[in-house]
């Protein structure tokens, strides 16, 4: 299979991680929401959204992260950004760790790291112009301001494929694909190292979700960025990321480079059911089902052991015992499963 | 091919809204043999619902049915009284939707919801309805069907809930299932549950189904038959293996380029330039023409009709392509 | 909702280049125009602030709006020279409405300002910030809640006696969690949008948030509210009043004017009458306006009336 076509010309694109130090690297987060309610509103349980994840992302690297919808990727991102407060852990920014940053610290690192969320019609005040919205990281973190201001503003809606003429417009007056486009353009503003993209192009329409990716594709090489590409589209990651992380209830199943999951070499249970599952256009892609038992289990109530056991369809006793830890069965691929590796 | 069990010929659908007419639906034309799987895929907007909504007789308000025709077992649909509609439905054709929780009321029991529906349409007594039920949910491949019957929605997860609404649409015994983005709202696993047990009870029970979806991936490894549809009308066609891998419209040939493949060089996605129009200030001519590379002066001004390109009826609207054919 | 609107301009480009705002407030202009209920609320409410601005100079006698007796002319029936007739100080009762207007208008305005000024702000911190801040700024807006304002303001009587700014104050305590509880409720579901969350992820203060994002997001609601609302705390000024624990004789207020007139009603119900009238059209005219305010500011709504 010709898949290694689809990883990048990067010069040092296939040993990111031999090399340089790692632009990003998350140790041991984890991100627990107390919730209440059930029989026993008194009683806290806990959503272990996020669940003792390790990852790191080399410069202009760009690191996929699929699952089923409930998994913890949105939430995985934002705990990155510390947008919520992760409960445990570390995320290490150029070996700076934004976790112990103070206020106006981690107000002054956000310039480094942005993100575009999933749906564009609400990423944008209603009352703001594209000039205002565009312009507000500037107005926050430069001096820029009056025609210096507008000129940045401008070159970046133009860097982004939106012309400069619409400045003065509201947000309601755009297409999904537009105003994704805008919003793009306001996460650039400030030339970031880290673009954390949640789920960019599942609210568009197919025939504009690929304008917005090559958009991306070609301004992360041209500005050298570091993509935490987020999607449960497993052709869409596929396409776009250099590595994939698989997760399922909060952890990651299995981390491998993009070409080798694709082509065969997928370990565990869960991806294998995950690539299965996906329907494929290409008759000669598709693959055996793997239909899987059972749905995805309550995430404030998770299977002991390995959460994935009661659905898996090779389960041994030890399965339901302990979790399997995340271990590296050769090459920088990794495998959380009792029956790989180990 | 026999006469098809629904045809739908150059349905249009209007909404009167506060910011003008709305064309919905501009010429939908298509037919559902017996027992086939059919696919209608289009980009949001592109008016699916609205057709699916048509067939039942469902339109919400403010829209109407301004011209075409809905033939069923070849009585035309429009002209039936709204009694008359309302035995077809369920009876005959049966709907589901992507959202099940908001189909399903909260407050009554499963099994109750299905009962109901069964000696809507059916005078037989409760306990035949009851022993009904809990065949059609064991038949949708649900766990312990008792259980099940006895359950509340909100205990049920998406995808079982999903398999309730079937339950409930095969408990009459309807000849057409309209399955309006059944799997959209559900995670992949779940999606190839779902697909599974729709082309089993087709294979089983011999039901038709139209599937309106946007996933062509979808369309692929389930349909027999697909209609891509573009603001409102039908621009191609035929049989998947036709449409999805020989296809002749621009459009088709552009939203399958347009999707991410294993193989692909990075930024080669071809994408279509510019997006969907919307149903309040519809291009002329061929709707397609402003975001088509190869349109001529004769697509701005005339609306292609459909014309048979190839084998089994494999047809499209496009006047490149006729110019082509009768050239 | 979204959809045919920002999809049509993506096929006509060039058509809308000025802000939609002013094509908005256009719509919403038209459509309160259309509204006859509007119009005549609004007509009532002009007249009624205009008697009160300009109170000194419509009537012959501003003497007697202020409050000095004219005992001679006690009682007097509607006339050409007393239209609403005298009362039991002899004080032309035209001339008492205007300048009770001026207190029962006043009260009514800035207890609502009050009111939003405490509230809105708590509700926006509460709504935006969320676990314990908001368990906190909802509970005391609990506490408010419970008690009748006629209840409070007898007790701030009590410990600080009676006074148009006391009762003001009684009103005003018991009135802002309602717009606590409002734009708590905006602002949670403002949360649920992004551009919340991506000012945040630019790193903009919380606070600037706040007064840029939120509080302009929820003025709309706020200020259906705020019109609603007026109507309502005008009645319960002149409720207070009325029991005697808020305006003191002599100024005059309407609320104390019926509270007056009532023992003379059945002879001379022209005293009690044209209070009650007056507070009668007010709050009425402000509710409707209010409606009309809501109906046009709804683009669903607007579309009904169409
Ligand atoms: N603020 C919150 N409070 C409580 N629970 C939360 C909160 N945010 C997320 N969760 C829970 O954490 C889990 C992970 O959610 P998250 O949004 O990260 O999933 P996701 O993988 O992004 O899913 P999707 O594909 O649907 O976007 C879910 O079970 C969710 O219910
Ligand atoms: N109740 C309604 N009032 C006014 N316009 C409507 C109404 N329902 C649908 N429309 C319009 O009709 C057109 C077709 O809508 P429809 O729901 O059929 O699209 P769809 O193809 O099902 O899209 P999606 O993939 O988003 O479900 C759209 O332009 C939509 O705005
Ligand atoms: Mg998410
Ligand atoms: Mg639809």
């Amino acid at each position: 299979m010709s898949a290694t076509a689809a990883r990048g010309a990067g010069p040092d694109r296939g040993m990111p991680l031999a090399t340089a130090a790692p632009l990003l690297e998350v140790k041991e987060l984890s991100v627990h929401f107390a919730i209440r309610g059930g029989l026993a509103p008194w009683r806290r349980r806990y959503v272990r959204a996020v669940d003792g994840v390790d990852l790191t992302i080399g410069r202009r690297e760009t690191l996929g992260v699929v699952g089923e919808s409930g998994c913890g990727k949105t939430t995985l991102g934002r705990a990155i950004l510390r947008l919520i407060e992760p409960t445990g852990g570390q995320v290490l920014l150029e070996g700076q760790d934004i976790l112990r940053l103070s206020g106006s610290e981690l107000r002054a690192m956000r310039r480094h790291m942005q993100i575009v969320f999933q749906n564009p019609y609400s990423s944008f005040d209603p009352r703001f112009t594209v000039l205002n919205a565009v312009a507000e990281p500037l107005r926050t973190h430069t001096r820029l301001r009056g025609e210096a201001l507008r000129e940045r503003v401008v070159a970046v809606l133009e860097q982004c494929g939106m012309p400069g003429d619409m400045l003065y417009r509201y947000p309601h007056e755009f297409s999904g694909g537009q105003l994704q486009r805008i919003a793009i353009a306001r996460a650039l503003a400030l030339n970031p190292k880290l673009l954390v993209l949640d789920e960019p192009t599942s609210a568009l329409d197919v025939s504009v979700q690929a304008q917005i990716i090559n958009l991306l594709l070609r301004l992360q090489r041209e500005l050298e960025l570091t993509y935490l590409f987020i999607s449960h589209d497993l052709s869409v990651v596929q396409h776009t990321s250099d590595r994939i992380a698989v997760m399922y209830l909060g952890k990651i199943v299995e981390l491998s480079e993009t070409a080798a999951l694709f082509s065969g070499g997928a370990r565990h249970p869960y991806t294998r059911a995950l690539l299965a599952s996906a329907p494929m256009l290409d008759p000669e892609l598709r693959r055996e089902r793997i239909v899987l038992q059972g749905g995805v289990p309550d995430p404030a109530n998770p299977p002991p052991g390995c959460a994935f056991h009661p659905r898996c369809p090779g389960a041994e006793e030890a399965c339901a015992q302990a979790a399997p830890a995340l271990i590296d069965i050769g090459g920088g691929h990794l495998v959380a499963c009792h029956r790989i590796g180990g | 091919m026999s006469e098809p069990l629904l045809s739908v010929e150059e349905l249009q659908v209007r909404f009167q809204t506060y910011a003008g007419r709305v064309h919905a639906v501009n010429g939908m034309t298509f037919e559902v043999g017996r027992g086939e799987f059919f696919g209608l895929v289009g980009e949001s907007g592109c008016g699916k619902s609205v057709t699916g909504l048509a067939i039942l007789g469902m339109i919400p308000r403010g829209g109407a049915v301004a011209s075409g025709r809905i033939r069923f077992h070849g009585e035309d649909l429009l002209t039936k009284s709204d009694a008359q509609m309302r035995a077809i439905r369920g009876r005959h054709i049966a709907m589901i939707f992507q959202d099940p929780a908001a189909t399903l009321n909260p407050v009554f029991t499963i099994g109750s919801q299905i009962v109901r529906v069964i000696r809507q349409h059916t005078s037989i007594s409760p306990e035949e309805a009851r022993r009904r039920a809990l065949e059609t949910l064991d038949a949708v491949a649900l766990p312990d069907p008792p259980r099940i019957f006895r359950a509340y929605p909100h205990e049920l997860s998406g995808g079982m809930q999903q398999r309730v609404m079937i339950a409930m649409a095969l408990s009459c015994g309807a000849e057409l299932l309209i399955a309006d983005e059944p799997t959209t709202a559900l995670d992949v696993t779940i999606q190839a549950q779902i697909l599974g047990l729709l082309a089993e009870i087709r294979r089983r029970q011999g039901v038709s189904i139209l599937l309106i979806t946007h996933n062509l991936g979808v369309v692929a490894e389930t349909c027999d038959r697909v209609a891509v549809a573009y603001a409102g009308r039908v621009v191609e066609v035929g049989r998947v293996e036709d449409v999805l891998f020989r296809p002749v419209h621009p459009y088709t040939q552009g939203l399958l380029a347009a999707l991410p493949r294993a193989g692909q060089a990075k930024e080669s996605l071809l994408s279509i330039p510019g997006s969907v129009p919307d149903g309040l200030a519809l291009p002329s001519g061929c709707a397609f023409h402003p975001r088509c590379a190869s349109a001529v002066e004769l697509c701005r001004s005339g609306e292609p009709a459909l014309t048979v390109v190839g084998p089994d009826g494999h047809r499209v609207a496009c006047h490149l392509f006729r110019r082509e054919g009768a050239a | 909702m979204e959809r045919p609107a920002e999809a049509s301009v993506a096929a006509t480009p060039t058509l809308r280049v000025g802000p939609q705002r002013f094509r908005e407030l256009g719509l919403m202009l038209q459509a309160f125009r259309r509204d006859p209920l509007a119009i005549a609320s609004l007509v009532v409410i002009a007249v009624f602030v205009f008697g009160a601005i300009f109170a000194p100079v419509l009537t012959p006698y501003p003497r007697q709006g202020l409050g000095d007796p004219n005992i001679l002319e006690k009682f007097r029936p509607p006339s050409l020279a007393h239209p609403l007739g005298t009362d039991n100080l002899g004080r032309d009762v035209l001339a008492r409405i205007l300048f009770g207007g001026r207190t029962s208008l006043s009260i009514g305005f800035l207890v609502v300002l009050i009111a939003v000024a405490i509230g809105a702000p708590l509700g926006a911190i509460a709504g935006y910030y969320g676990g314990w801040v908001d368990d906190v700024v909802m509970r005391v807006t609990d506490v408010f809640l419970a008690f009748p304002s006629l209840l409070l303001a007898m007790a701030i009587a009590g410990a600080l006696g009676a006074s148009f700014v006391h009762a003001m104050i009684a009103i005003a305590l018991t009135w802002w969690p309602w717009y606590t509880r409002l734009v708590r409720a905006q602002t949670v579901s403002l949360r649920e949008r992004y551009f919340i969350e991506a000012a945040r992820s630019i790193g903009v203060r919380s606070p600037t948030i706040i007064v840029r994002h939120v509080l302009p997001n929820v003025f709309t609601p706020v200020l259906v509210q705020a019109t609603m609302d007026l109507g309502s705390a005008i009645l319960t000024g002149a409720a207070i009043s009325f029991i005697g624990l808020g305006v003191r004789p002599p100024t005059a207020e309407w609320g104390t004017m019926i509270s007056t007139g009532r023992i003379y009603f059945i002879e001379r119900p022209w005293l009690a009458g044209s209070a009650g009238a007056a507070i009668f059209l007010v709050t009425l005219a402000f509710n409707l306006l209010g409606d009309a305010v809501r109906d046009a500011v709804d683009p669903r709504t607007r579309r009904a009336a169409e």
